[in-house]
């Protein structure tokens, strides 16, 4: 299926796609002001980047498929970033009593 | 264009409008279930696109993760800290708005442009398809040994660190008030899960 005339979907329409994905997830991670959407907008991201690497995985790199490996950890990862980024946003909410992202201010100058 | 083809065009163009539309409703919905809903809907339909990738096991550690456990812990964090509040309003917040997304869509015509112009190495060796499962057993028990390892030990410290963090009564005051923060409240376990909001 991956000869080069005969493939229904190019390279670069994945890689559009993930791109487009990726600028949505720094939309939201700038301009959200509920932490718990902050959090989604990452995750968004993290499968902009999984989609590249599965790309290139299946159209580059095709006998040793690297980048679904690849993609495994960045799943492992997404996952533990997200338990503990909920953790913390789960403290803080104690703490403060808003999730309202333009309160978390403690450390700017 | 033979069937098969045209198939995998068609789902490729839905997927990715699910993909698109979706996230632009994950960002943009005054709701924030809906969003959550709707971020599960952009994991299956990434696991759709890993499928036409040839790739199935990541596609089933997709939905098992992502949306088996990522995403009903963000709906439990919704429900955890789910608190009516009036957003204060700020100024310039429109300003805000436009010039972020002028940026972002700078940033997606440059990788857009680097995506069309650089001369990928296409066609490279054929796709071994459904024996991409065991390929995966096999390099994450030789040459990705140590990573894997590393995973599960990070695994491990976010378990731990996530059970550290959201236990009910780390801290009890204020961190902008000042007030001291008794640590050896650590190991109490029967004061109330919210602090109480008349004191504060």
């Amino acid at each position: 299926m991956l000869n080069n005339s005969s493939v229904p979907v190019p390279l670069e329409a994945y890689l559009v796609l993930a791109s487009l994905l990726f600028c949505i997830g720094v939309w939201g991670l700038i301009n959200s002001r509920n932490a718990v959407r902050v959090l989604m907008s990452i995750e968004l991201m993290l499968n902009a980047v999984n989609i590249n690497l599965m790309a290139f995985s299946s159209y580059i790199d095709g006998a040793l498929i690297r980048g679904q490996v690849f993609s495994v950890f960045v799943i492992t990862v997404a996952a533990a970033e997200a338990a503990v980024g909920l953790a913390i946003l789960l403290s803080l909410y104690r703490n403060r009593v808003t999730i309202d992202m333009e309160n978390f201010n403690l450390l700017r100058w | 264009m033979n069937i098969s083809n045209s198939t995998e065009l068609i789902c490729f163009a839905i997927l990715s409008i699910v993909v698109i539309l979706g996230s632009l409703g994950v960002i943009l919905l005054r709701n924030i279930v809906y969003s959550a809903f709707l971020l599960g809907g952009v994991f299956m339909a990434v696991a759709g696109l890993y499928l036409l990738l040839n790739a199935s096991f990541v596609a089933a550690a997709q939905v098992l993760v992502y949306v088996g456990a990522v995403n009903v812990l963000i709906l439990f964090a919704i429900m955890l800290v789910n608190k009516k509040e009036e957003l204060k309003p700020i100024k310039s917040l429109q300003i805000r708005r436009i010039l972020s997304a002028i940026v972002c869509s700078g940033l997606l015509l440059l990788l857009i442009r680097v995506d069309l112009t650089t001369p990928w190495d296409i066609p490279g060796p054929a796709a071994i398809g459904e024996q991409a499962t065991e390929r995966i057993g096999e390099h994450l028990f030789t040459d990705y040994l140590l990573p894997f390892e590393l995973a599960s030990v990070l695994l491990l410290m976010a378990m731990i660190g996530a059970i550290v963090l959201a236990r009910r009564d780390v801290l009890v005051s204020d961190v902008g008030t000042g007030d001291s923060v008794d640590q050896s409240l650590i190991e109490k376990s029967n004061t109330p899960l919210l602090i109480d909001e008349s004191s504060s």
